[in-house]
């Protein structure tokens, strides 16, 4: 009795770690950013683009400018193809192509992002640079927020689809043998059914998609350019705040207010997360309780 | 001759249907493309770069200019600071787990906030968890090393292994529960002699994919792990691993030891090949005696 009341006991701390980490993440870095919130209005910092430490400005709105660009491309780029494929291997493909693809994706999706930055760099730059650029009428390095959103979208396109094609497998096959035989065709139950069906479980997989573009680091920073400055078009340069962090934050400099910037960064990131994600949370359990 | 309408709407119908169905099927051979394209790439570009050297010797004098050595030094490293994490996260997460599972009601207050705080965590850029080591690093006077960035590592870790395991810990049947406490056993027999036996087979895919990811992982360890040329044989010296030493070759104006980055890349993308077939073999071959 003693050893299950001691068991339940440590096992009841370690339950509790997760909360107390995300809470003492936040509290850290809040306190790190203070210093600068305190000194100057948090507005200005944000909407301010003018980043120059060594003068004392820390606009950060480029940065959150880059990090929002670059994740919107990726997504619009992701979300049709990846929607389209999941239902293609859901309702239609026959089962020997899905047991090759699926385990095919799947291993992708565990795929580290150096490895897609490497993939960027010898791939998506040149064609970008050699050939998107000039078919637009720009002319790009290469190294810009389009490529990174590309690079980005391969990324996060084998984690939708894994997950999508698992929500839409478990739409019960009796619904749409019902819709069939009212004569409705193939597409008509995808969309009136499946669709309708699967919509809280496809959202769900999409905010994973989104959770992994947003705080992407090193594949967005080998191929994304890094200029600080606000991005004037898909083939300018663009510099989110993952890349920021990943060159600055290990090696902060002694400039006054520095090292305050670049957590108020990590704070920006984070609240953009978390805000996404419990909206995100929030919908979907409206979502499940209306369809109950 | 006029159609009837009737007729005409089921034309429109019928080729809609045919349409979508071209256009699913397109995206999901572009995708497969995609795919291909990337495994193709990364392969043709590193493997006539592998030579036994890489894996057999570190770098040695002037390595970096394209003279003689290897990457063991960070192979070795990316091992010692993922098999550290990984297990410092499954000790963290395992009891975490077993006690939210079968010592919590599934619908309490308790539950939901440590679901939810697992949750935002798993929403976490890693870079952050890096940021976030950093600051914990400083507070504590640690240097960059092994030990600094397994904590971190282990961090980043610790959400994705929770919802593996809770994913696989959650569908353990209630009655099977009832059936080992009617019998008399408490909680923590019913937990680790009935449950964590009947899990074995998720618990060691859980594990795998934790450390699939871990191996991958850069953005945390970027400023807590440091990066050396020798082995690492202690845990408060700095520690190399796979993805930044491609990162870092990849930079390098040198053609020759940009090769070594694409044969370093090869490594990395065959030891997860080798984790990920791993989980999926295991899985199989284990999950045979479990009551279902």
């Amino acid at each position: 009795m003693k050893k299950e009341k001691l068991a339940a006991g440590i096992s009841g701390l370690t339950a509790f770690f997760p909360v107390f980490l995300t809470v003492a993440i936040f509290l850290a870095i809040v306190l790190k950013a203070w210093p600068l919130i305190s000194l100057k209005s948090l507005p200005r910092l944000i909407f301010s683009s003018a980043w120059q430490p060594q003068k004392g400005q820390f606009g950060l709105w480029p940065f959150i400018l880059g990090t929002l660009w670059v994740t919107a491309v990726a997504f619009v780029l992701a979300l049709p193809i990846s929607l389209l494929t999941s239902l293609y291997l859901a309702e239609y493909a026959p089962n020997r192509v899905r047991k090759i693809i699926l385990p095919a994706i799947d291993l992708l999706a565990g795929l580290p992002s150096v490895i897609y930055g490497m993939w960027g760099i010898l791939m998506v730059v040149p064609m970008v640079n050699h050939y998107l650029a000039p078919l637009f009428g720009a002319s790009s390095s290469g190294y810009c927020l389009l490529t990174a959103g590309i690079v980005l979208a391969v990324m996060i396109l084998p984690t939708i689809i894994n997950i999508s094609v698992e929500v839409l497998s478990s739409v019960p096959a009796s619904l749409k043998e019902a819709a069939l035989s009212l004569g409705a065709t193939r597409l008509e139950v995808v969309r009136q059914v499946v669709l309708k069906k699967a919509r809280p479980g496809l959202l769900a997989a999409c905010v994973l998609g989104l959770a992994r573009a947003f705080g992407e680091t090193m594949a967005v920073l080998m191929v994304v350019g890094n200029v600080p400055d606000v991005p004037r078009s898909l083939f300018s340069p663009a510099y989110p705040i993952p890349a920021l962090l990943a060159n600055n934050y290990g090696e902060m400099l002694s400039i006054p207010g520095y090292e305050s910037a670049l957590n108020l960064a990590v704070l920006i990131l984070l609240l953009m997360v978390i805000i996404f994600s419990l909206l995100a949370r929030l919908y979907l359990s409206r979502l499940v309780r209306r369809s109950n | 001759m006029r159609l009837s309408t009737a007729e005409t709407r089921l034309r429109r119908r019928k080729w809609l249907d045919r349409a979508f169905y071209r256009l699913m099927l397109a995206s999901a051979v572009i995708v497969a493309l995609i795919l291909l394209l990337i495994l193709l790439t990364i392969l043709r570009k590193s493997l006539p770069a592998l030579k036994l050297s890489m894996i057999t010797r570190t770098p040695g004098a002037g390595y970096y200019l394209g003279h003689e050595g290897g990457i063991l030094n960070a192979l070795v490293g990316s091992l010692e600071i993922t098999l550290g994490a990984t297990l410092l996260a499954f000790i963290l997460t395992l009891p975490a787990i077993i006690f939210l599972n079968t010592y919590l009601k599934k619908k309490s207050t308790l539950s939901e906030t440590i679901r939810l705080a697992l949750d935002i965590l798993w929403g976490i850029p890693s870079i952050v968890f890096g940021a976030f080591g950093f600051l914990l690093m400083l507070t504590f006077h640690l240097r960059a090393s092994l030990l600094a960035g397994m904590i971190t590592l282990a961090l980043v870790e610790l959400p994705i292994l929770s919802r593996a395991l809770d994913e696989t810990i959650r569908l353990v049947p209630a009655e099977l529960k009832e059936a080992t406490y009617s019998m008399g056993a408490n909680r923590w027999q019913t937990a680790t002699r009935v449950v964590l036996r009947q899990v074995f087979p998720g618990l060691v895919t859980a594990v795998l994919i934790a450390l699939g990811r871990g191996l991958g992982d850069a953005a945390s360890v970027l400023f807590t792990a440091g990066y050396t040329d020798r082995l690492t044989t202690s845990l408060l010296q700095p520690v190399a691993t796979l993805p930044l030493a491609i990162f870092f070759q990849l930079n390098s104006p040198f053609p020759e030891v940009q090769q070594r980055a694409y044969a370093s890349a090869a490594i990395l993308t065959l030891l997860i090949l080798a984790i990920s077939l791993a989980a999926r073999f295991l899985s199989r071959k284990l999950g045979r005696h479990r009551i279902k």
